[in-house]
């Protein structure tokens, strides 16, 4: 036989056809997708339970009277004023996060830097932010399997069992959340050491700090769901 | 920015092609190990012991079963305070069920069977020198590993391990005081399956990117072997069920330790009324069953994947119906979720609901038998070759056909009424899933022992094993089903106490000794896996005449499987007899231009000039023939 591959084997070269990735895609960004998809699940799992029990419940406390503190400011009176602002950080901590993934692709290792700085900064305001709110509501009489007095539960426009439940639901799904905020800023952290360190420069590639970034966002995202449920309807 | 992505995938490959030259100590190489067939081994050995755990535990209750009244001191010898006068304890009995439930289910079936033979044959079969990311693998195996500990350290446990049965139904399971083993073995089944779901997500991940990324050339999705859309599938399924699961525990733990009430109220605890009011234990066995139904068919399907192969390869047939088979198992993922509820029809469901769930649980009857009727017609006038590894994969095809039966009745939801929680249930999936499944996973580790070991076992003792599984497995679980019909439920501890069930003990202690005999029956493999492993015959390259190609690798293993670059895929994997060549085999590495006596025109899907080469080279041989 010749060494010219005859036509009879010639092999198929289409995306699916083996020999490559069929999306073009390295496997950790790949595995990366395939995590927040799982996640994602975990989430959606906790927020349908949410849903399950508050419809079940004749009353649920009204978001507008819970949440109207501004920690260090004000103690009533603004209504979602102080969840937005943390709303706000965690979607600006997003913007530089894109930044940074931007300058990664053009190789810019001092700007990458400093943007993962930004995101690294935004995120633990966020979970200061959360803390506060966390204390806040603690003070109220709000805790795992604890709620405020009978009266200030009627204020709240509902009745001990939904309040019971607003406060077991509140801490344990914020606090997923804010945990898997919490991870994601030590891995940026991770992140940026790895830059400052230049180990995505000998790499030639700075694929890690996107598939950080798709966790970042992922983050975001579902903190959108999370605020959507309690604070808004 | 793709072309950065291709380029790391190419400089890993490169990455893994100097692997071989590293020097590996003992503990590189046998215990943190990276390398995907020495992981795979990890597991099944792993495996085999959370079996033989298993299986002595169920041992242990079946004596209770069988001999209620009796004393065996040597019992008390063993298990202490469990066994007071040498009799099981009815909380001891309790833990048994339940670790021996949870053991079996997720430890040996799930990731003893997806993770030895996912790690042992997605690079092999599709061209890889290793999985996508081998470290994670490796922490896969770890954390098994450590839950494997965790979970079997509860026994060692003063208030011993859980005892909620395996499916942890709160409230039971949700107040540390109910029970004894609500206490602290089960704080520790909780932490133990946390670590449990982290592997198996690390796992499932790595499986399904070196799927999708990481075929060797020509090995398009549809010239995968049957075994890898299962594990495929499998994987993906674990990805989407098992974080549901997580989110059951994580509020499970919250009323365990933080005063929640998710799954709890209106409960009277030991004349005390307890102050958890709002929750539904209801809502548990949703986010349980939510994993719990796919996890079944995480269980399964790795085993009919691994039957596939083993059946046509002994028949020397191609598959019959690849790309049903194929179909019907992807069917059977996605008809896996919207099924759960069939666990539930008597926890009040709105009876509409119910219906739903029935017509859904009934539909994944089709592709199943889609599956069995393949399977059979693979058979059918085959060649067959009664390796011990074939003779488990028929047996794999009797389980499936007469636990899938039962299911049929069980997913009626007004026969599960009387049905729900007997006996009839524990047969049930005792056969379509336990039995069935083992024996797959045993079918696969008598086929791809040559494989992993470079030695053969022996086929004596392999028929033995075979024989005493297949027999002892019917007699143990099928008069299980009269039970049932009887009204028996499952779980008591003595239920041949009450006057109607008295009848019953004669069968019980039948199904004992049964269960006794087939777990002596099980010696025949420890020994003969371990003994093989060192003295067994040395194995050829191919010893099956397989066309899949983890058997052109060399028998001795090396860090990258291929020496030299990986072969190309030139054709799907079941060229079995094929008319025309003179073997009755054809590897996928074959080119066609080697085989022109055999090729049809559908081989070269649509190539207009190799059909017209192939036509004419026909014509020409057909020409010197007259």
């Amino acid at each position: 036989m010749s060494t010219i591959v005859s036509p009879l084997d010639e092999v198929k070269t289409g995306p699916w056809s083996g020999g490559k990735s069929p999306f073009s895609v390295e496997y950790g960004k790949l595995m990366m997708w395939f995590f927040l998809v799982s996640d994602a699940f975990t989430f959606s799992s906790f927020l349908i339970y949410y849903g399950a029990q508050r419809f079940s419940k004749l009353s649920w406390p009204n978001p507008d009277v819970v949440f109207q503190s501004i920690p260090g400011l004000a103690d009533a009176g603004y209504p979602l004023v102080f969840v937005g602002i943390m709303t706000f950080i965690l979607i600006a901590s997003s913007v530089t996060m894109v930044l940074a993934v931007e300058a990664g692709h053009r190789g810019a290792k001092k700007e990458v830097a400093w943007w993962m700085v930004a995101t690294i900064i935004g995120g633990f305001m966020f979970l200061g932010c959360q803390a506060l709110e966390w204390t806040h509501l603690h003070h109220e009489g709000f805790w795992w399997g604890a709620v405020p007095s009978a009266e200030e539960i009627h204020h709240l426009g509902t009745n001990h069992v939904g309040a019971t439940q607003f406060a077991n639901l509140f801490f344990t799904i914020t606090g997923f959340h804010g945990f898997h905020v919490f991870s994601g800023v030590i891995i940026n952290i991770i992140i940026l050491i790895m830059t400052l360190s230049g180990t995505f420069q000998k790499r030639g590639s700075y694929l890690m700090v996107e598939k950080v970034g798709l966790y970042w966002h992922f983050v975001d995202l579902v903190w959108v769901f999370v605020f959507t449920f309690f604070y808004l309807v | 920015m793709s072309s950065t992505a291709k380029h790391t995938t190419l400089e890993l490959h490169g990455h893994h092609d100097d692997h071989g030259h590293h020097k590996e100590t003992f503990i590189t190489k046998y215990i943190f190990s990276q390398d995907h067939k020495m992981i795979a081994k990890q597991f099944l050995v792993t495996g085999i012991v959370m079996a033989v755990i298993g299986m002595v535990l169920s041992i242990l209750f079946r004596i209770q079963l069988g001999w209620p009244e009796k004393s065996f001191p040597i019992l008390e010898a063993f298990l202490g305070k469990w066994a007071e006068g040498g009799r099981i304890k009815p909380e001891f009995y309790l833990a048994l069920v339940t670790i021996h439930g949870t053991i079996m289910v997720f430890f040996v079936l799930t990731t003893g069977l997806s993770g030895t033979f996912s790690n042992l044959l997605i690079p092999l079969q599709l061209g890889a020198r290793d999985m996508a990311s081998p470290f994670l693998n490796m922490l896969s195996y770890w954390l098994f590993f450590i839950s494997s500990l965790i979970m079997v350290g509860a026994f060692f446990v003063e208030s011993g391990p859980a005892s909620a049965g395996w499916t942890i139904y709160p409230p039971l399971s949700a107040l540390p005081t109910a029970i004894s083993g609500s206490g602290l073995g089960m704080t520790l089944w909780l932490i133990s399956m946390v670590l449990f779901i982290a592997s198996s997500l690390i796992g499932s991940l790595n499986y399904i990117s070196t799927v999708l990324n990481m075929r060797t050339k020509g090995m398009d999705m549809w010239k995968m072997p049957l075994t890898i859309w299962a594990f495929f599938l499998t994987a993906v399924l674990g990805v989407l069920s098992f974080p549901v699961l997580v989110a059951g525990v994580v509020l499970l733990i919250f009323d365990r330790s933080f005063g929640t009430s998710f799954y709890l109220s209106d409960i009277v605890l030991q004349g005390q009324v307890l102050p958890n009011e709002g929750g539904s234990p209801i809502l548990f066995q949703h986010l349980f069953w939510f994993l719990g139904h796919p996890e079944v068919y995480i269980i399964i399907m790795p085993a009919l994947g691994i039957t596939s192969e083993v059946i046509a390869t002994n028949s020397r047939k191609p598959i019959f119906g690849y790309h049903a088979m194929v179909y019907s198992l992807i069917g059977i993922a996605i008809l896996s979720f919207i099924v759960w509820g069939h666990h539930m029809f008597v926890t009040g469901m709105n009876p509409f609901l119910g219906g739903v769930f029935m017509i859904t649980t009934l539909i994944i009857a089709v592709p199943s038998a889609v599956k069995t009727f393949n399977y059979l017609a693979t058979l059918w006038r085959g060649n067959l070759r009664f390796t011990p590894a074939m003779l488990f994969g028929i047996g794999l095809v009797s389980f499936f056909i007469s636990g899938g039966l039962t299911g049929v009745f069980l997913g009626n939801a007004a026969l599960d009424i009387p049905l729900h929680d007997t006996y009839f249930v524990v047969a049930h999936f005792h056969l379509v899933m336990g039995s069935a499944a083992i024996f797959g996973m045993l079918c696969g580790v008598y086929h791809w022992f040559p494989k992993m070991f470079g030695r053969m076992m022996d086929d004596k003792l392999g028929y033995l094993h075979f024989w005493v599984t297949f027999i002892g497995a019917y007699l143990v679980f099928f008069p299980m089903h009269f039970m049932g019909l009887d009204g028996v439920p499952r779980r008591y501890y003595a239920f041949t106490e009450f006057a109607f069930m008295k009848e019953w003990l004669t069968v019980n202690k039948f199904i004992s000794w049964a269960a006794i005999i087939a777990a002596l029956g099980q010696v025949a493999f420890l020994y003969n896996f371990f003994h093989s492993m060192f003295f067994g015959k040395k194995a050829v390259q191919n010893p099956w005449g397989s066309n899949t190609m983890e058997w052109t690798t060399p028998v001795e293993h090396l860090h990258g499987n291929w020496p030299g670059e990986i072969p190309t895929v030139y054709r799907w994997p079941y060229d079995y007899s094929k008319p025309g060549h003179h073997e009755d085999f054809i590897p996928q590495t074959v080119p066609f231009s080697e085989t022109m006596s055999s090729n049809l025109p559908h081989d070269f899907e649509g190539n207009v000039e190799a059909e017209r080469i192939q036509q004419e080279w026909v014509k020409t041989h057909q020409a010197e023939k007259v």
